[in-house]
């Protein structure tokens, strides 16, 4: 606080007590007679402030008195306190630090006595106490108790420690000691002078500092110096062996085995693939039309035609061999699932559109064949009492048959899959449904349906023939139950260890099943081994849509959303003791995936090592 | 807790780094003086023993401090010491606990020193040699302290051998008797044989070399390196005791200069930067002096404690010196600069070739993509034209090659879960390398064509 200045005649009344009291009251302190003294009032916004600070030549040196709460303008003795204050120097102007200074006592012995208190008496006779002590020491000295100027020697004496040593000495503990791992060795970026690409550009500096000091693979930052003498002192040297003790005696050591495994020795040793031959290498054809999805393929059982199903509303019919698409079929939605009768003497394909089936003869090949299967399909008779179905069969109309259009099959639910069984008479429909309805069994010849379950087990996925023996195979979100027909009754629970299986095929032998998954798993069991996989091959990077093996060549194939058909030899031995062999022989790719989707499905050419596949981006594709 | 000897040994790096560290603390605060009085004590009859038994190897300056490596009985022992400044004491560091581990440190490193001396029948507590005391006492009458307390200064000086309980004789170095160990092979012999002449080479790097050291050089770690290889080494009178010959000296061969010009130079004799002696210690040889004169761009200082394996990233000045120390001396620089510039090139081509494996899959696709357009077009465009087909050779090695990798990589898919992450980590960790190595060709690469079309640069101005 500045002294106030003697004009003004408000003094501070209120004593050494913190101003803040007074903040919010518009005074401070009393007058003599018991009135309130007003602080100045101060109303200036920010503006105003900001114009007395351009306009007021003393701007600079008005203060505010905190005691009083008035502005003061400093007079120009105070302004030069005040500066010298700043420079450190003394406040009174006329203060001079550097006096001559008078030495009272000084070295030189002089003539005369700084004081002139008269000397003690003590000063002249010899102390009593000190003559005692002496007396002692020279005692002392005389007994050789005290020896006088020898040098002290307090540094510690060694000897040779390990003098004897004995190998049977070694125990237990000093086996078992773990010693300390030693610092690691510098490299050239530590150097004073590394060479220039060990110096950190202005990129990797910054990311350096980021990064948490943990986490930096260098503890410091790559320098360069001209020349030694610019080398300065390492700022963190004493926190360096501050650290290394800490770690010395703070972290628990452990014997670590590492296994120094070479990597191609972890590579399994499977039969090379040129050996096992034939299978799909290459791309051949590839079957363009369709505008959308391609869901389904189905092949005619001599391998000449091929059927696909797509999103676009149409089936289409190619020719194997030259990729010609021979019919087009619109049937006016989505077509879910397409299947090519197996049965040789009969031309027929069932497809899947919303919630019929249609069976369609596509009157492709032999005259004869396709003529017979119409002439069976009208050879219908119906039987005298019409018994209760779960589903409609319905002729088609006039222009329905023109198109190829025999039958349909109308569902009260969406279709998702239909299959054939092997002889070609029966075939079964997955509908979309969470009733025990889910799925069907149809007799094409009586033009019979039923549903051969009374629960539901879930929701299925798909389901199955078995090729030879009178089994029903049933895939729903985990499981893959297997029903013997004959007995009317479960066979079978088959564990897939997938979370969500999409698709499923059977080895033409009958023994082997495998399944795809949306979890990118394809899961191979060995029906008489067990109930679980004998194998869970990963080897596709995204879900599977669809799995098939081929009829005679020991092949199976799966496609995935990836975009990508692996095809896998798929040995299985007579014998029953051999475990089947899977290797997978060749990653074939060419479809572009679409809306994050890739293959949709796969199927193998009944004669030949071919492999068909539909793909999202509206294509076929043969592979041989 | 040590055992036996050769425990000790392997245990003491954390000890000498942390004398040295401790030899260097001002006798104030901190702590005891007497801790720091032993731990100098200590410290300096480990040089002295050091430099008696000729056992250093390799030294490195570091930006940290400076390394050295000596091999102890067969062990190697690396110690680090900081350079000689004061130090900024921090805050968070518990010297409480670092004297704790200082104390430890002191006995194991006293009982070792004695250990030590006594192997190469040295006097413990060490003595300087009587005959070079006599030289180093000073002119009568200008004795600055006492004999107590000068001896310290005397030892660390490093200038003065040590006294032997028995003097040595010359027989002392009779050449051991060679006993063949069983199975071994001749040429295994031979190895052993080469490699312990390069040793003894080694160890009278600088025999026969006079050094000074000017004032402005740390006067230490030159003189015991220089010491440790047989040289002999002084400095100004006025820095230390224990300077033995004065700057003036006709016989001195090597003046270690660290400013960056000198103006009085003396013929006869060569003006080197201190980096030319820590570089000659680590590659076993007295490199060329040219690259190291005062006010001299020095070269890359490179670490000795680096061995670089297959597929790591080799520096140039590394595989310059690897090539000097077979004994192949490219005598013109344009040689070998077009010896670097071919081994670049070589790398390249490999680095190419790895990228062309990774690649060789991307083209087929390539390829197929190309064939489809090209059938699509035809679809589109009728009027088909006819070209000339090129002749396609088929590179065999290369189809094998794909094959091969494609094989692998199927195999891969059948891999067990447990073995995949494995060797999917095994992988990573391998390409991380390549990576990183890459990375620092690719950078040196960039700087050296930086720095030449810097030189063309001044060339050409130079000429305009």
């Amino acid at each position: 606080p500045l002294p106030s200045s003697p004009l003004q005649d408000i003094r501070n009344t209120v004593g050494n007590i913190p101003m803040e009291w007074y903040q919010d009251f518009p005074h401070i302190g009393y007058d003599l007679e018991g009135k309130k003294i007003y602080k100045p009032i101060r109303n200036k916004d920010e503006l105003d402030l900001f114009l007395e600070k351009m306009e007021n030549p003393d701007y600079w040196r008005t203060v505010q008195d905190k005691m009083t709460g008035a502005d003061i303008k400093l007079t120009d003795e105070q302004v030069d306190l005040v500066h010298r204050l700043q420079k450190g120097q003394f406040g009174d102007v006329n203060f001079n630090p550097y006096e001559p200074a008078v030495d009272f006592f000084t070295h030189e012995v002089m003539i005369h006595p700084v004081t002139n208190r008269p000397a003690d008496k003590r000063s002249f006779i010899p102390s009593l106490i000190e003559k005692e002590k002496v007396s002692k020491l020279v005692h002392a000295i005389k007994m050789g108790w005290i020896k006088p100027r020898k040098p002290k020697d307090d540094t510690p004496t060694y000897y040779d420690l390990w003098a004897h040593e004995d190998p049977n000495s070694i125990l237990g503990r000093h086996k078992m000691h773990v010693p300390a791992p030693k610092m690691k060795l510098p490299g050239h970026e530590e150097s004073y002078n590394p060479p220039p690409e060990y110096l950190l550009s202005e990129e990797e500096k910054l990311a350096w500092e980021q990064q948490e000091p943990a986490e930096r693979k260098l503890n410091f930052v790559p320098q360069q110096y001209r020349c030694l003498r610019a080398v300065p002192a390492y700022s963190r040297f004493i926190h360096e062996r501050f650290e290394r003790c800490l770690d010395l005696y703070l972290c628990p050591r452990q014997r670590k085995m590492r296994v120094n495994v070479d990597p191609e020795d972890l590579i399994p040793k499977l039969p090379k693939p040129r050996d096992l031959q034939p299978f799909p290498t290459t791309q051949a054809l590839i079957y363009r039309g369709h505008t959308s999805l391609v869901r389904c393929l189905s092949v005619s059982p001599g391998g000449q035609w091929l059927v696909s199903g797509s999103d676009d509303g149409t089936v289409r019919f190619w020719e194997v061999c030259t990729a010609r698409c021979m019919k087009t079929l619109p049937v006016g939605g989505v077509v879910k699932s397409v299947a090519w009768n197996p049965n040789p003497t009969v031309c027929l394909v069932a497809v899947c559109v919303e919630q019929s089936v249609l069976l369609v003869n596509p009157c492709l090949g032999d005259k004869l064949l396709y003529g017979a299967t119409d002439q069976v399909l009208e050879s219908y008779v119906a039987p005298e009492e019409e018994r209760v179905q779960p589903v409609q069969w319905v002729t088609a109309t006039l222009e329905e048959h023109s198109k190829g259009i025999r039958l349909v099959v109308q569902h009260s639910k969406a279709v998702k899959q239909v299959t054939w069984h092997g002889k070609g008479d029966y075939f079964a429909s997955v509908v979309s449904d969470n009733s025990n309805m889910q799925v069907l069994i149809h007799q094409t010849s009586k033009r019979w349906s039923q549903n051969p379950f009374r629960k539901s087990k879930g929701l299925v996925q798909c389901v199955l023939f078995h090729p030879i023996r009178p089994y029903f195979f049933v895939a729903t979100q985990r499981y893959v139950r297997v029903y013997n027909l004959l007995k009317q009754e479960l066979t079978k629970k088959l564990m897939t260890n997938c979370k969500w299986v999409s698709s499923m095929a059977i080895h033409p032998g009958g023994d082997n099943i495998i399944c795809g998954s949306y979890d990118s798993k394809l899961a191979w069991f060995d029906l008489d081994l067990s109930t679980r996989p004998y194998q869970l091959l990963r080897h596709h990077k995204k879900a599977l849509r669809s799995v098939a093996f081929h009829k005679h060549y020991p092949l199976f194939a799966s496609g995935s959303d990836d975009g990508t058909v692996i095809v896998c030899h798929g040995m299985v031995y007579n014998d029953l003791l051999q475990n089947p062999l899977l290797v997978p022989v060749k990653v074939l790719k060419g479809h572009v995936t679409t809306l994050d989707l890739g293959v949709l499905d796969v199927l193998f050419h009944p004669t030949q090592p071919w492999v068909f596949s539909s793909g999202a981006d509206g294509t076929v594709r043969l592979y041989t | 807790r040590y055992p036996t000897f050769v425990d000790a040994l392997r245990d003491l790096d954390d000890a000498l780094s942390m004398c040295f560290l401790f030899s260097t603390f001002p006798r104030t605060g901190k702590c005891h003086v007497q801790t720091i009085q032993l731990c100098r004590r200590l410290a300096v009859e480990f040089l002295n023993y050091v430099i008696a038994s000729r056992s250093l190897r390799k030294v490195f300056l570091s930006i940290k401090g400076i390394y050295y490596q000596a091999e102890v009985l067969g062990q190697p022992v690396t110690w680090i010491t900081p350079y000689a400044f004061a130090h900024d004491h921090p805050t968070d560091v518990d010297y409480r606990v670092m004297a704790t581990f200082t104390e430890f440190y002191t006995t194991l490193l006293g009982f070792v020193n004695f250990r030590l001396y006594h192997s190469l029948n040295l006097l413990y507590p060490p003595k300087i040699d009587g005959q070079v005391d006599a030289e180093l006492k000073p002119v009568e009458g200008k004795e600055y302290a006492m004999d107590s307390e000068s001896y310290l200064e005397k030892l660390s000086a490093l200038s003065a051998s040590l006294a032997r309980v028995v003097a040595p004789t010359h027989e002392d170095e009779v050449e051991m008797d060679e006993f063949p160990v069983e199975g071994e092979t001749a040429e295994q012999m031979d190895m052993r044989k080469k490699e312990q002449e390069a040793l003894e080479k080694h160890k009278k790097l600088f025999e026969g070399l006079r050094f000074f050291l000017n004032r402005e050089v740390p006067r230490e770690p030159l003189a015991f390196i220089i010491r440790c290889f047989g040289g002999q080494v002084s400095w100004d009178k006025s820095l230390c005791i224990g300077a033995t010959y004065d700057v003036s000296d006709p016989s001195i061969t090597h003046q270690i200069v660290d400013r960056p010009q000198v103006e009085k130079q003396v013929v006869g004799r060569y003006y080197l930067q201190p980096q030319w002696v820590f570089d000659s210690v680590n590659a076993k040889l007295c490199l060329p002096v040219a690259d190291y004169f005062p006010g001299v761009l020095l070269p890359p200082h490179l670490s000795p404690f680096v061995t670089e394996q297959e597929g790591d990233y080799v520096p140039p000045e590394k595989l310059k010196l690897l090539a000097m120390q077979r004994g192949e001396n490219p005598d013109e620089e344009s040689e070998e600069e077009d010896e670097e510039e071919e081994e670049e090139e070589d790398d390249n081509d490999k680095e190419e070739e790895e990228e062309e494996e990774d690649e060789s899959e991307k083209e087929e696709e390539m390829k197929l993509k190309k064939m489809e357009e090209q059938k699509t077009q035809s679809n589109k465009a009728l009027p088909v034209k006819v070209t000339a087909g090129k002749v396609r050779l088929e590179d065999r090695q290369r189809l094998e090659q794909e094959q091969q990798s494609e094989e692998k990589r199927l195999a891969i898919m059948m891999m067990k879960k447990r073995e995949k992450y494995l060797y999917k980590k095994i992988m990573f960790g391998k390409k991380r390398k390549v990576r990183e190595a890459n990375k620092l060709a690719a950078k040196r690469k960039a700087h050296d064509s930086a720095v030449k079309e810097e030189k063309r640069k001044s060339k050409k101005a130079r000429r305009a």
